[in-house]
């Protein structure tokens, strides 16, 4: 089951922790904004470590599709 | 474009008696014109209820307000969820160039209540709420009809109209849930969706005062009728607003899927020559003059890269400047952010930016790389879909004025930019 990362972007303040603890999938704009790419599943630890660490809880971890 | 003959379809559905009558309807003419809605006792509400959703559904009714949403799908969800429900009528453009629902509010309001009343019967709603801009004679009007509505015993449920500011993102289906809540008009993140929760926490559908009014006719007069007019895939009518370079600028019925050069040419046909048009307002697309012959039907829209939004037309003449009326639309867009989502709140502002430097000629090379990466980002990233409209529009500004584009950085100079827009800014420019 695929994994996709979601970020509430009115809580995102753009701390930029989330590109740092995994840029394999998160990008920062030029304004610091997170770009969201795809979580492969060998890769899922990060992902949560990333959700987990996002000071202002904006970072969110779903299914692909509905579940 | 060709001068044709003015072939108005008078397609006048939701505007025919405003046609007949010269003047706004009041509840006596409204009945007189078409009767009582057809509102059925109370002990027959739910099977009569899922009957109009299916009528609605069979004439294929869609969202007049942008969205071209399947109505009688929101209408399922809305009425599956649990609880009762509230009906949101929608009547506050946030398009600047909009007036097809102020005025038909204003003309037609008892079509719209009507729609509203059936809408609330089908999906079990005890309240409706009509949500129109603060500051106009728009709500002492409504205000009115509903007062009318109440002597004639003809509320069921309960109508109350609530004034929403005039800002652009504030009639997103989710700032006006927030602002009828007591917060701001701003959107919110989703889920849930305001069919799920809404309005007092309750399933609430929200949706624009044209698709109301079809919704009143469409219970009268059925499915088929409905159908008579309009493309199979896109059927009945829709109101226009058509403005700009235009003999008669004002709203207009036509069968859905009208070329837009039918809807110039029931707007009185342009005043001087075009050079392009603006279809879906502000958060809509440039459309270069060989696409006038496009049918305002979603998929014929869509198949062209463009978006009709709700159904705004506007005619840019060949004088004026595309590259300086888009900056100084992007700059208004930028400011009517929300200042919620950071790509949003920091990528219209520069997008604009780039955009003005265009138009006063002093984008190089580099300027336009920078603006292409900021559009390619920026689409998909906020709450709401405000800053997709700003990057379409942006982009599509590029494409249609692309040679002009090509004449600002050789030429170093545009008299044209240097002249009074002609596309509205609210509060001037």
């Amino acid at each position: 089951m695929a994994w996709l990362l979601l970020v509430n972007p009115i809580t995102c303040t753009g701390h930029g922790i989330c590109a740092e603890l995994f840029p394999e999938a998160i990008s920062l704009d030029e304004w610091g904004y997170p770009i969201l790419g795809a979580v492969p599943d060998r890769l899922l630890p990060l992902a949560r470590r990333a959700v987990a660490d996002c000071p202002t809880l904006a970072l969110m971890l779903e299914r692909d599709g509905k579940s | 474009m060709t001068a044709a003959p003015v072939t108005t379809g008078t397609a006048g559905r939701l505007l025919a008696g405003y046609h007949a009558l010269g003047r706004a309807a009041g509840l006596r003419d409204h009945l007189t014109q078409h009767g009582p809605p057809p509102l059925p006792g109370i002990s027959a509400r739910s099977s009569v209820g899922s009957q109009l959703i299916q009528v609605v559904e069979d004439a294929g009714l869609t969202g007049r307000g942008g969205g071209a949403f399947p109505t009688a799908r929101k209408m399922r969800s809305v009425a599956a969820s649990r609880g009762p429900a509230v009906v949101v009528v929608n009547a506050a453009e946030g398009e600047p160039a909009s007036g097809k629902d102020a005025m038909l509010l204003t003309v037609a309001p008892h079509l719209v209540l009507d729609g509203a009343a059936l809408a609330a019967h089908a999906v079990g709603a005890r309240q409706i709420v009509v949500c129109v801009h603060a500051g106009g004679e728009l709500a002492a009007g409504t205000e009115r009809a509903v007062a009318e509505r109440e002597q004639a015993h003809l509320t069921a449920v309960p109508i109350r109209v609530c004034e929403v500011p005039g800002r652009y993102v504030a009639s997103e289906e989710t700032s006006l849930v927030n602002w009828i809540n007591g917060g701001e008009a701003k959107p919110t993140f989703t889920p849930p969706r305001p069919y799920e929760r809404g309005v007092d926490g309750r399933p609430t559908m929200v949706s624009n005062a044209e698709t109301y009014a079809h919704i009143a006719l469409i219970a009268r007069y059925g499915a088929e009728w409905f159908r008579s007019l309009g493309s199979p895939d896109a059927p009945g009518t829709a109101l226009f607003t058509v403005t700009g370079a235009v003999a008669v600028p004002g709203v207009v019925e036509a069968p859905v899927g009208t070329t837009v050069a039918d809807l110039l040419r029931m707007a009185g046909g342009p005043s001087e020559q075009l050079q392009a048009v603006l279809a879906g307002g502000y958060g809509g697309t440039w459309l270069s003059l060989p696409l006038v012959h496009t049918p305002t039907t979603p998929a014929a829209f869509a198949a062209a890269g463009a978006a009709l939004g709700p159904g705004i037309i506007i005619a840019l003449p060949s004088r004026a400047c595309g590259l300086a009326e888009s900056a100084r639309v992007l700059a208004w867009m930028a400011g009517e952010t929300a200042a919620q989502c950071g790509p949003c709140v920091f990528g219209l502002p520069a997008i604009a930016q780039d955009f003005a430097a265009i138009a006063d000629c002093r984008a190089d090379a580099s300027v336009y790389h920078r603006l292409q990466q900021r559009m390619s980002v920026i689409p998909g990233r906020g709450a709401c879909r405000h800053p997709d409209g700003a990057v379409r529009f942006a982009a599509s500004a590029l494409q249609v004025f692309a040679s002009h584009v090509n004449f600002h950085e050789r030429a170093g100079r545009c008299l044209a930019a240097r002249r009074p827009g002609v596309l509205p800014i609210p509060g001037g420019r």
